[in-house]
């Protein structure tokens, strides 16, 4: 990230997506786009508009049926489905509507799985700073409690939490405040965009509310798979 | 994938299910325990007859008799050619070991060998209007003492009264019990070759074996040898071993060098061995079936937890967990189940034989018997454990390739 002409932290090329069947359907269709660091994108566009299919795309989730993704200029188009876990597990940060902690982990536990999955850090070191992060959201009080036991914003905070433990260049997130009331929403739009500019990482949020998705640096607009301009 | 993270989410997952996991946990658990339990009671009983057989009987018999009749002069002569024999009538032979007193004074020499002659033949006996019918064998009691333990099993009596009292006879206890003939009584025995003769039951014995209990008489050699009219025969040298497991291989050596079929013990007991055959052929399937039945409950709380955890399987997929970590997790549930389960059972297993071990009970009289013969055996508990273990594994395996190969954006999708 730090040459002088950064390569974009994320590039599609070409990105379809059908769903073969009698009648294939197409769920994104031919997609050209390019992500810089430290940029805050959201994706609107109508419901079955492949918003977030394309979102899966992105983050190596699901594969193109034709097209690529290049992620900090990797081509991922032959890598191996295990090769796809590690680039999810180190590069890769999720958010879904859904906040889908595991419910027998404490928010420290649920925050610290992907940490001791890369197994860089060792278990205490892993601790502190899932500690940390929890810090950061304001979640520091919370940190023993079982999902269960806080708020639905809480909640997709932890969930943030966890898509940072492993310092991920790249966070992806599929609705995160479509469970949310407004307030709490704009709150998580506010981490986001923070995110994007204070700490450099490359942010797509996929979302319906066009008036938060104002608030992005950019805005793509999605219609029947295609990008509208 | 570090190894700890997936075992804590797999005892995250059981502890969840607390009550299905107790469930198919005591299905290991009884299975083990009944394998160890059953298993230690079957082979101990099977053990402590063959330890029984071993005691009494001669470990090698030597008979009058051939395993194949003599080839006849023609068919030595032509060995390769077509021979076909009418009518043949084989040569009336004495029955009788012959060259008997050679083959003693050859065998004697062997280190690690006892030998004694005998002479056994059928006989009936005639005591109260019953006829009873009954092996009648002719001992040397100092050389007999050293082949078989007859003397530790006498009831009442000694084996030296067959010298000092005249026409003595020992009789098994259950042949004197179908007669209702009692110590120092006065019984007549009849031999094939006619001759009967009055006999003092000087003593009963009971080996614990009913077939010998019932069947076997004892009377001196050269008392044998006028009642079945055949004067200076043996029929059977008894041979008793240092070595036990040298029997098979000795007799072979024996049968080749005299001609004479020569039986080791197992062949003796050839019958009664193979019931043992039979009963390890259906006690291990049916204690294998405890063990399946299981599995079965394995099969049942893994599917429902990956069933149940689908979601989970696609957040964890989406974090970056591969297919293959994603399988060990479960497979380690199953695993878990049968490790924890074996290691109980074998605690109630062995629970379980120290239970019966403490149970006095008399077996048929006063046979040695008083309660379980049980074997314990190292080799039941890893057995059982192997077996668990294993089907706890594959019983896990297959829900984990299912959870493995779930696709996580049909998941994430979904429940959006």
């Amino acid at each position: 990230m730090s040459s002088p002409s950064p390569a974009p932290a994320l590039e599609a090329r070409g990105l379809t997506r059908e769903l073969p069947g009698p009648v294939p359907v197409t769920l994104v269709r031919d997609i050209d786009l390019a992500i810089a660091p430290g940029e805050f994108v959201a994706v609107t566009g109508p419901s079955g508009s492949g918003k977030s299919s394309l979102l899966y795309l992105l983050g190596l989730l699901d594969r193109p049926t034709a097209g690529t993704v290049l992620l900090a200029g990797e081509d991922t188009a032959g890598s191996s489905p295990d090769r796809l876990a590690d680039l999810r597990l180190a590069r890769i940060g999720f958010v879904f509507q859904f906040h889908f902690l595991l419910p027998e982990f404490s928010c420290l536990a649920n925050v610290e799985i992907p940490i001791r999955k890369l197994g860089r850090l060792g278990r205490s070191a892993a601790r502190r700073r899932a500690g940390e992060l929890l810090e950061q959201l304001e979640l520091g009080d919370h940190r023993d409690k079982l999902p269960e036991q806080l708020s639905g914003g809480q909640r997709q905070r932890v969930a943030i939490a966890r898509a940072l433990a492993n310092d991920p260049p790249l966070i992806l997130a599929d609705e995160p405040t479509g469970n949310l009331d407004s307030r709490t929403a704009a709150l998580v739009f506010d981490i986001f965009r923070d995110l994007a500019h204070t700490q450099g990482r490359s942010v797509v949020v996929v979302t319906h509310d066009s008036a938060l998705a104002h608030t992005a640096d950019r805005r793509i607009h999605l219609v029947d798979g295609r990008i509208e301009r | 994938m570090a190894l700890p993270l997936a075992l804590d989410i797999a005892l995250r997952h059981l502890l969840h299910r607390r009550r299905q996991t107790l469930v198919s946990l005591l299905g290991v658990t009884l299975g083990v325990a009944f394998f160890i339990a059953i298993s230690a009671m079957l082979q101990g009983f099977q053990r402590d007859f063959i330890a029984r057989i071993i005691d009494i009987q001669p470990h090698i018999i030597v008979m009058d008799d051939v395993r194949q009749p003599p080839r006849q002069p023609v068919e030595r002569t032509y060995p390769d050619g077509a021979v076909l024999l009418h009518s043949l009538k084989p040569r009336e032979e004495t029955r009788g070991l012959r060259g008997a007193r050679n083959m003693l004074a050859t065998l004697e020499e062997t280190p690690g060998l006892h030998v004694a002659p005998a002479l056994s033949g059928n006989g009936l006996i005639h005591f109260g209007g019953k006829d009873i019918s009954v092996n009648i064998t002719g001992i040397n009691p100092e050389q007999e003492r050293k082949v078989t333990h007859i003397e530790k099993d006498l009831l009442s009596g000694t084996l030296d009264a067959l010298y000092t009292t005249s026409n003595a006879i020992i009789l098994g206890e259950g042949v004197a019990k179908k007669a209702g003939i009692r110590k120092d009584d006065l019984i007549n025995v009849v031999s094939p070759a006619g001759v009967m003769m009055k006999m003092k039951v000087v003593a009963l014995f009971s080996s614990g074996i009913t077939v010998l209990d019932n069947f076997d008489t004892y009377v001196l050699l050269k008392k044998a040898q006028v009642l079945q009219n055949r004067p200076n025969v043996i029929n059977r040298l008894k041979i008793r071993l240092d070595d036990v497991e040298q029997a098979g291989p000795l007799a072979g050596r024996i049968e080749r060098q005299f001609g004479y079929r020569a039986e080791p013990w197992q062949e003796q007991s050839r019958n009664v061995l193979s019931i043992y055959v039979i009963q390890n052929a259906i006690m291990y399937p049916t204690v294998s079936a405890i063990l399946i039945v299981a599995c079965f409950g394995i099969f049942n709380v893994i599917s429902t937890v990956v069933f149940e955890k689908t979601r989970d399987i696609g957040i964890m997929k989406s974090m970056g967990f591969r297919d293959s970590d994603v399988r060990l997790v479960f497979v380690m549930e199953g695993l878990i189940v049968g490790v924890v389960g074996t290691l109980i059972g074998w605690l109630i297993g062995w629970m379980l034989i120290e239970f019966m071990a403490s149970l006095k009970f008399e077996m048929e009289g006063f046979v040695k018997a008083q309660g379980f013969v049980l074997f314990r055996s190292p080799r039941h508990y890893l057995i059982s454990g192997g077996m668990a273990v294993l089907s706890a594994a594959l019983a896990a395996w297959l829900p984990a390739r299912r959870a493995s190969r779930l696709n996580p954006v049909d998941i994430v999708r979904g429940a959006g």
